[in-house]
């Protein structure tokens, strides 16, 4: 106990814990910055719509139908967004199983990001669920529908969810300044790791699976069996994409947080993840042609939703490719992150096209997201932003672990 | 081989998870060929299109009365929504003007309960699929699976059901018929075991070959329906969905699921296989930060 408090005492400047705390839960920085001011009075917003939502009902807010159930929250929030996160089981992998030693310095940051998109896209899944309050049903075991895809997905969000925090854990105990706690933490990355890459090869694919059943009701040249590999294959390109990006930006904004070495090693990180990228992406479009021969998709073509399947098909997933492999050769940064950046817009195109665009495409009356939707899936990613920026900003995210961690 | 505390965590991973989908690999589906589900014949011949199933349907469930303006006309399709679990409408065919009653069509293994995770949507052991309230979380996870898009959602309401038609369950289990079925002033819409209305239906259709087409919609659709139609013309006519596939819906995600287990089991052993053979021996032991 006493011994302890005094590595407490040391670590945090001589403060005690919930001193330390209530200084830390301040905000720091400046207050006026024009991200501040463009997402502040969109979050009122969108609170505002949710508090309508829940005394109203879904239809208030939302241009849902019977005929079209998952909307926008479903298909763009939870959908796209797992896919973006999950960069953070490809990025352990390739540190923890496969000792790329290269990657570690983004690890944590592209931990944490996943950890936020997680409990931020299942939290927009609550405001699309008409009887939240049930929600613990299938957790709490009376009543398992052990036969849905949406009770697999359900379970692996849940475990997924404490797998990453605690391959995420350690940092907190450096900040707090808890040795003894790290250490633990630490000995159970590697099992975390194992444990969330099985979970997230499921649901990864299960998002995709849970689409199998509406066989008719999605575009022929969307819907196939693969489904659950395609949307796997995509989305280890779709994470490292997003690792790209957002590695990109926390290197402008945090910048004066990341140590000499690491802001010299990034260009390093961006060149060799643009090697895995064409890599997944060619073997995803070589998927995506061998489901369109199985297929026989070309009848399809010569439509409105064929055309949108070829800008898909040639302007999102070939040209980006293309552009990862030229830019890998010619060591081009700028290049690679342009080439992340359209990937990103094709997987949101993608997810879209199965989920909303693509799901009842023949029906007489089509599906648009309401403008509330639409803010409503605003607050969610700037308050998202938020929570991340408070973290990177006092928890050792993307600066050096203190001292003592390496100390023996 | 040494176990250190690492080694001994990532196996009581892999242990726990697949004790744990060891459950999973029970299926919830039960034998129907051992279950004699009731169900419904409708014979598109008899119906008047008078509405008293509709009228009966909502005096029973306690939905609002239907709009006396509101009457089947041909062109209009009438749908089912949350205020009426059963609509007739009216077509123009070859032979005629024909009524057409639509609502849920009770499948054999049904893609709703199938989709439900927590087993609110429930195919019951008497036929009547059913949704339970205190277990449905909302998802609308049956309205995007169901084929025939049957269960309705009240987007309006703080405290949203999902409405659809039960075949009257608590009537049948009562042995009473279900109200549209006992309304019904012309023997339009008959109840029984599914396998007598199968037989039932054949003998219909042979008895009298000119009046009817020779088709059952029900008998093989999405694997068999316990909501079974007779028509005297193709079913095309009557705006009915000819493209539901002859098999289970359920059977879409079978091999998905099927597939859980053994990534389950293979993945995390793959997985620590590669770790330990690529691990370099000669450094140092690696601290997982």
């Amino acid at each position: 106990m006493s011994s302890q408090n005094t590595v407490l005492v040391k670590d945090n400047d001589g403060m005690p814990i919930m001193k330390f705390l209530k200084e830390n839960i301040k905000p720091q920085g400046k207050f006026f910055t024009p991200f501040n001011m463009i997402s502040i009075p969109i979050i009122l917003l969108g609170i505002g719509i949710i508090v309508v939502r829940f005394i109203k009902g879904i239809g208030s807010v939302t241009n849902l139908s019977q005929e079209v159930p998952w909307g926008l929250w479903i298909g763009f929030d939870v959908v796209t967004g797992v896919a973006f996160a999950g960069g953070a089981y490809v990025i352990t992998f390739m540190v923890y199983i496969l000792h790329m030693k290269k990657y570690r310095s983004i690890v944590r940051a592209t931990v944490l990001n996943g950890f936020l998109a997680y409990v931020f896209y299942a939290g927009a899944l609550l405001l699309d669920l008409g009887r939240p309050w049930n929600v613990i049903n299938p957790i709490i075991g009376n009543s398992f529908g052990v036969s849905s895809v949406l009770f697999l997905v359900a379970w692996h969000f849940l475990l997924y969810m404490i797998a990453m925090l605690i391959e995420f854990s350690p940092a907190i105990a450096e900040w707090v300044g808890l040795k003894r706690a790290r250490k633990i933490l630490s000995g159970m990355t590697l099992a975390a790791v194992i444990f969330g890459i099985t979970l997230s090869t499921l649901h990864q694919s299960g998002l995709g699976a849970l689409y199998l059943m509406a066989k008719e009701k999605i575009h022929p040249l969307w819907y196939s069996e693969f489904i659950p590999i395609l949307f796997f294959v995509s989305s280890i390109f779709a994470g490292l994409s997003m690792v790209i990006f957002e590695g990109s930006i926390s290197h402008k904004v945090f910048g004066k947080q990341i140590s000499d070495k690491n802001h010299k090693s990034h260009n390093g990180i961006i060149h060799g993840l643009s090697k895995i990228c064409t890599i997944t992406m060619f073997v995803y479009l070589f998927l995506q042609v061998l489901t369109f021969v199985h297929g026989k998709r070309w009848v399809y073509l010569d439509s409105p939703m064929g055309r949108w399947y070829l800008v898909e098909m040639i302007g999102f997933v070939l040209l980006p490719m293309v552009l990862f492999f030229y830019s890998y050769r010619k060591q081009n940064i700028f290049l690679i992150k342009l080439a992340a950046l359209i990937t990103m817009v094709g997987i949101i195109i993608n997810r879209l096209n199965v989920t909303v665009i693509g799901f009842k495409w023949d029906a007489a009356v089509h599906y648009v997201p309401s403008w509330m939707e639409i803010v409503v899936t605003l607050t969610v990613l700037f308050i998202e932003i938020w929570i991340f920026r408070w973290i990177v900003n006092r928890l050792p995210v993307l600066r050096d672990s203190p001292s003592w961690v390496n100390k023996k | 081989m040494k176990i250190n505390r690492r080694n001994f965590l990532a196996v009581l991973g892999v242990t726990g998870v697949s004790l744990a989908t060891g459950e999973k690999l029970q299926s919830s589906q039960e034998n129907e060929n051992e279950t004699e589900f009731f169900g419904i014949l409708y014979d598109a011949t008899r119906c008047v299109g008078c509405q008293s199933c509709e009228f009966a349907c909502a005096a029973e469930h306690g939905l609002p009365e239907p709009d006396p303006s509101d009457m089947p006309e041909v062109g209009k399709l009438r749908k089912t929504n949350e205020n009426r679990r059963t609509v007739v409408n009216a077509y123009e065919t070859s032979k005629g003007e024909i009524y057409i009653k639509s609502q849920c069509m009770h499948c054999n293994q049904p893609a709703c309960s199938s989709a439900c995770l927590t087993n609110a949507m429930k195919k019951t052991y008497e036929g009547p699929v059913t949704w339970n309230g205190d277990k449905c979380m909302g998802c609308r996870y049956c309205m995007v699976s169901c084929p025939f898009e049957v269960p309705k959602f009240e987007y309006h309401s703080p405290n949203p059901k999902i409405v659809k038609c039960n075949m009257c369950y608590d009537r049948v289990i009562e042995g009473k018929l279900p109200a549209c079925v006992e309304n019904c002033p012309a023997e339009a819409i008959t109840f029984g075991s599914r396998r007598e209305l199968v037989a039932e239906a054949h003998r219909r259709i042979s008895e009298n070959p000119d009046d009817y087409h020779n088709y059952i919609y029900g008998e093989n659709e999405a694997g068999g329906t316990g909501f079974m139609y007779l028509s005297p013309v193709p079913f095309e006519e009557l705006g009915f969905n000819t493209s539901i596939q002859k098999s289970s819906y359920p059977e879409l995600t079978s091999g998905f699921l099927y597939s859980v287990p053994s990534i389950f089991v293979l993945w995390p052993a793959a997985l620590l296989g590669i770790q330990k053979a690529l691990k370099n021996n000669k450094s140092e032991e690696e601290d997982y930060e």
